[in-house]
């Protein structure tokens, strides 16, 4: 158990998009960790330690960018530690800064990272460069192809079709029009989607995210301080994470524990997260989640590992409208991953997002009402979890 | 495209990493690909659990124990996993091509590799041949070098 609780206070988003021509890396998470800081009304006096959230850096092309980051975040002085769990790196770092306050050991942290995925045209292939040399990597697996695989399954078991996922990208469109910090935005059609060109079975173009620039910063502070300088702070309520087999092909067939399609590295950090935060009955009592889908197939089985909904279940309810603003449940009110994916920080992008909008400050986003959100990321090869439950109260 | 570094114009700085490597293979991995060279799939296996390999590695990782025993794979299995790519990606194959992860007997995990042998040209129709569950054997390349590509997948014909 925690010895402390812990809430984030102040958030901070850069606009995110292909390129940031105006500002170097550097400045481009400067401008995140200053945002962060004002929105808490702190200056860095206040916090004890910096956490930096950090994928690969062979995409903005400078070698473990980190050190070359602290002047400009103001982490000179201070304790500072990089995070990195591939696309759940964000979750990870949020959860870093969470531990550091939780424990006792600091009672403010900043945590702040940027990326800049387009600086090189080579994305695929540095992403094919994270696959062992010996077995996989020659087998043109990259993060499109690996999760093409997994939704090859998804599709065998409960039949969904590639329609289906191209409802999930039109509301992701849609909802990121009222989010100003979207990358991509606007109103599509399912037939846009189908007719997208195709890159990998079952995947179109639009079916996959955008290579984004941008940075993100949360302020996590201890209970006392958020109380003190907050008006309506988002608890953390419960932190769950879970790494898995980086093996793909030990999580299928009749001898795996875990069926990779299903995406259950969401639901054992979920079922750590909730039992943290008191959620028996998430439909119930969550408004709002912002789930890591940077493809059209990846919010279905994290919906039915969270226990919004029975397995198979999650792309009928998605026809039906269950998950549009306002409905059954708000899924990715910001556009979520499918309209940005900066990767470094998607995952405390998705934190940030899902805390604005219990801090009541999400603007034409924000859905009415909002107790608890849930906030995920994956990464890796879909082998890294994460789930953050944040909440108006604390528990 | 110039590439070379240090050379700017207005907006950006062009920049290029070039970086060479020698991985070292170690026994299990070398074991592997030393079967490969004589054509065969060599699987580790832990009499503790009971579990078999591939891709081979020195633990099982349900027991915690070292994978004890060396077993040939059969050459012919399931596909558990398909796709085929229609893009072309940077330092990739140029497409079409399909992959697919495919359990061969007396294996307990999948192994991905290339499926050759299928016409593409039809991508529904490609994938209506790949489903989870269908047979497929083991090629192997007429002089193997002892790599992963040195054998691919083909779907058994129907007869």
């Amino acid at each position: 158990m925690p010895k402390n609780r812990a809430a984030i206070i102040g958030v901070g988003e850069t606009v995110f998009r292909k390129h940031h021509p105006d500002k170097t890396y550097v400045e481009l998470a400067q401008e995140a960790a200053v945002k962060a800081l004002a929105d808490a009304g702190l200056t860095m006096d206040a916090i004890d330690a910096v956490v930096f959230s950090m994928a690969p850096t062979q995409f903005m092309g400078v070698n473990d960018a980190d050190k070359w980051a602290v002047d400009s975040i103001f982490a000179a002085g201070k304790p500072f530690l990089r995070v990195h769990t591939g696309g759940a790196t964000g979750g990870s770092a949020l959860h870093a800064g969470y531990a550091h306050v939780a424990s006792g050991m600091y009672r403010a942290v900043l945590v702040v990272g940027a990326d800049r995925i387009a600086e090189t045209p080579d994305a695929q292939h540095i992403l094919n460069l994270i696959w062992d040399r010996f077995y996989e990597h020659d087998v043109a697996l990259n993060t499109v192809t690996m999760t093409a695989l997994s939704t090859h399954r998804q599709m065998h078991f409960h039949g969904t079709t590639q329609e289906q996922f191209a409802r999930v990208v039109v509301r992701a469109r849609r909802n990121a029009m009222k989010n100003p910090h979207a990358h991509l935005k606007g109103i599509i059609t399912i037939d846009d989607v189908m007719r997208s060109p195709r890159v990998a079975w079952p995947y179109k173009l639009f079916d996959i995210c955008p290579r984004s620039s941008g940075a993100a910063a949360v302020v996590v502070a201890h209970e006392d301080i958020a109380k003190e300088v907050c008006s309506r702070p988002a608890f953390i309520n419960g932190i769950g994470a879970i790494a898995n087999t980086v093996f793909m092909g030990d999580r299928m067939g009749p001898s795996a524990d875990t069926e990779m399609s299903e995406i259950p590295e969401a639901a054992y950090a979920g079922r750590e997260a909730y039992a943290q935060a008191g959620i028996t009955d998430p439909i119930r009592q969550i408004q709002v989640v912002e789930l890591y889908d940077p493809f059209s197939s990846t919010q279905f089985p994290q919906l039915e590992s969270l226990n919004f909904c029975k397995r198979g279940e999650a792309a009928r309810l998605s026809d039906e409208g269950a998950f549009e603003p306002g409905a059954l449940l708000t899924v990715n009110p910001s556009g979520g991953t499918l309209c940005t994916n900066p990767i470094g920080v998607t995952g405390l992008v998705r934190v940030a997002d899902a805390a604005l909008q219990v801090m009541g400050k999400a603007g034409e986003a924000q859905v009415p009402g909002v107790r608890n959100a849930l906030a995920t990321a994956l990464g890796g090869s879909v082998q890294f979890a994460t789930c953050t439950v944040l909440g108006a109260d604390s528990v | 495209m110039e590439k070379t570094a240090n050379k700017s114009d207005a907006n950006v700085i062009y920049g290029e990493w070039n970086v060479r490597y020698a991985y070292s293979v170690g026994k299990v991995a070398g074991t592997f690909f030393e079967g490969l060279k004589r054509k065969k799939i060599l699987a580790p296996r832990c009499t503790k659990s009971g579990l078999s390999y591939l891709p081979p590695r020195a633990y099982c990782e349900r027991s915690f124990e070292p994978c004890d025993e060396w077993a040939e794979a059969g050459q012919e299995g399931v596909i558990e996993a398909a796709t085929i790519v229609t893009a072309a990606f940077e330092n990739l194959p140029p497409p079409p091509y399909a992959i697919a992860y495919v359990r061969l007997e007396g294996v307990n995990t999948s192994m991905i590799n290339f499926v050759q042998g299928l016409d593409l040209t039809d991508v529904t129709a490609a994938m209506a041949r790949l489903k989870p569950g269908t047979p497929v054997q083991v090629e192997f390349v007429e002089n193997p070098e002892g790599c992963i590509t040195d054998f691919h997948y083909i779907v058994k014909s129907v007869s």
